[in-house]
């Protein structure tokens, strides 16, 4: 069941945001996606994930079910204040299953208490969203993820604002998840993390400027066609004026 | 003073059915209050409030000053600008509040304008509301509003909090974020027009929001949050009767005072967020 993309546009709020870009991933791929800002990699993610309509171009998931794609949206376009507990959060991750209206069942409730203790907040689980830190809510989103038992994770930027024990319980996650053979797509601006831990990477700037091995992609020339195809302004005859 | 004075306006039939109908709108309306204050919404149950007041004119003006007409012509008004508003919102990308400004001047003149034309309904009844008005037919509709509105949020309650605080992963699941979006205005229109004839077009909504903002003050959860607005409404309406009974004001405007005195209490003397809680730091 590889993810095929093939010249897959988008727009956002009538601006192209995303320009034919063409890639494939595996089962089982780890695959960083990084652009500069504004070079649309969450609309891009969240085009992969069948959220985000396409301008043209198609997207081939396989045959996959919708319920085995679990996109991790910002934890910043979240509403932090709405009065809801950490368990309440986690347990939404079982919607797929129980849908909008049935009961938990006391299987999927220890699940979630499960999730919870495996990212390391198990003692938040009746605490409301708001009280937490930044790197706390985070790790309620990863649970939330983990009862989502999903093929092919879509992450956009999941380890922003988190501390290095928080990083640490991340990378362990993701390593479980490759043992698992499940699909990773994870939007990422910390080059480190993604050279360390993610073998290949995309590079996004509209449209994709390289995709293949991480340390490749990566290149200084790369890096500076990213910017220049966004901001034709940052031209290389300007880094010598 | 004697207690029967807490009483004894009860004894009266129209006293009576205006009470039965404010404590049914209480159970009904302030949980929708409590959702609408979560999702920063007061803007738009403001241009609510004013919106129904040409839809219940227009209804009269063609249906005559039935309940039914009336009714009607303000559900459909009162859908109408909420819809506006949220495309509004959408259209000016957040900045939409002094569109709305003149959306709720225009509606508010107009109904006073099409009401003042029109012969047989006093304004300020119509505008604050009588408990006279409250007949078998408006405490029957203040029912089935209140039993309706209950039902439909416990049939949206799991997609309109996630539609609240994650929309995006609401996407994600394939649930129709607008749907429900949707169904949740619908209901808050139709309590809002349900409330009407007692309380009046301008101060129904009071009932709806005050209790639900005076809660964030007593109670932290959700559920607790909507139980607190129940009850304070329940305690609204009944004070607030005898407040139009003694003081000879109308319902609407005695009602939504008892809600703003819980308000002042909650923000004074609240466990969250009070002047109290503020000081003591």
């Amino acid at each position: 069941m590889t993810i095929r993309l093939d010249h897959v546009s988008c727009n956002y709020r009538g601006v192209a945001a995303v320009h034919a870009v063409s890639a494939s991933f595996p089962a089982g791929s780890r695959v960083a996606l990084v652009g500069p800002n504004g070079a649309g990699k969450t609309t891009l993610l969240r085009a992969i994930a069948g959220v985000h309509p396409l301008a043209s171009g198609r997207i081939d998931r396989g045959g996959l079910p919708a319920d085995r794609i679990a996109l991790l949206p910002q934890a910043s376009r979240m509403e932090r204040s709405f009065p809801i507990t950490c368990a309440d959060v986690v347990a939404l991750g079982a919607w797929p299953k129980i849908g909008a209206f049935a009961r938990l069942p006391a299987a999927d409730a220890a699940r979630v208490s499960a999730a919870l203790a495996r990212v390391g907040v198990a003692d938040l689980s009746g605490r409301l969203i708001g009280a937490l830190s930044v790197g706390q809510f985070q790790r309620v989103l990863w649970a939330r993820l983990l009862v989502q038992d999903a093929a092919v994770l879509l992450l956009d930027e999941p380890v922003a604002g988190v501390d290095v024990a928080s990083e640490a319980i991340f990378l362990d996650m993701l390593a479980a998840w490759q043992r698992e053979g499940r699909t990773v797509i994870a939007v990422l601006h910390d080059l480190d993390m993604v050279r360390a831990s993610f073998p290949q990477t995309l590079l996004l700037a509209r449209r994709m400027i390289a995709l293949g091995e991480t340390a490749a992609v990566l290149s200084a020339a790369n890096r500076r066609a990213a910017r220049i195809a966004l901001d034709p302004w940052d031209a290389p005859w300007r880094e010598v004026a | 003073m004697s207690l029967d004075l807490l009483y004894d306006p009860f004894t009266l039939g129209f006293m009576r059915r205006a009470l039965a109908g404010c404590l049914a709108l209480s159970l009904a309306g302030p949980p929708l209050g409590v959702f609408l204050v979560l999702r920063r919404m007061s803007l738009t149950t403001d241009v609510l409030q004013h919106g129904i007041l040409p839809g219940i004119a227009l209804g009269a003006m063609l249906g005559g000053v039935s309940l039914l007409a009336m009714g009607a012509g303000g559900l459909l008004a009162g859908l109408a600008v909420t819809l506006l508003a949220g495309w509004l919102a959408r259209v000016t990308a957040g900045r939409e509040d002094s569109q709305l400004a003149a959306v709720t001047l225009i509606a508010l003149a107009a109904g006073v304008a099409m009401i003042s034309r029109g012969r047989g309904i006093d304004l300020t009844h119509l505008l604050f509301g009588s408990v006279l008005a409250v007949d078998d037919a408006a405490l029957f509709l203040m029912a089935l509003v209140a039993s309706v509105s209950l039902l439909g949020l416990a049939i949206i309650w799991r997609p309109l909090i996630l539609q609240s605080f994650d929309p995006g992963f609401l996407d994600a699941l394939g649930g129709n974020g607008a749907r429900w979006h949707l169904a949740f205005m619908g209901l808050v229109v139709a309590c809002v027009v349900g409330g009407f004839a007692a309380l009046g077009t301008l101060m129904s909504v009071g009932l709806m929001m005050l209790p639900a903002v005076a809660a964030r003050h007593f109670a932290a959860t959700l559920a607790g949050q909507i139980r607190v607005a129940a009850g304070l409404a329940l305690l609204a309406s009944y004070t607030g009767l005898l407040l139009s009974y003694y003081a000879d004001i109308p319902a609407g405007p005695a009602i939504v005072l008892a809600a703003g005195l819980a308000w002042i209490v909650g923000l004074l003397l609240g466990r969250h967020d009070s002047l109290r809680a503020h000081w003591r730091r």
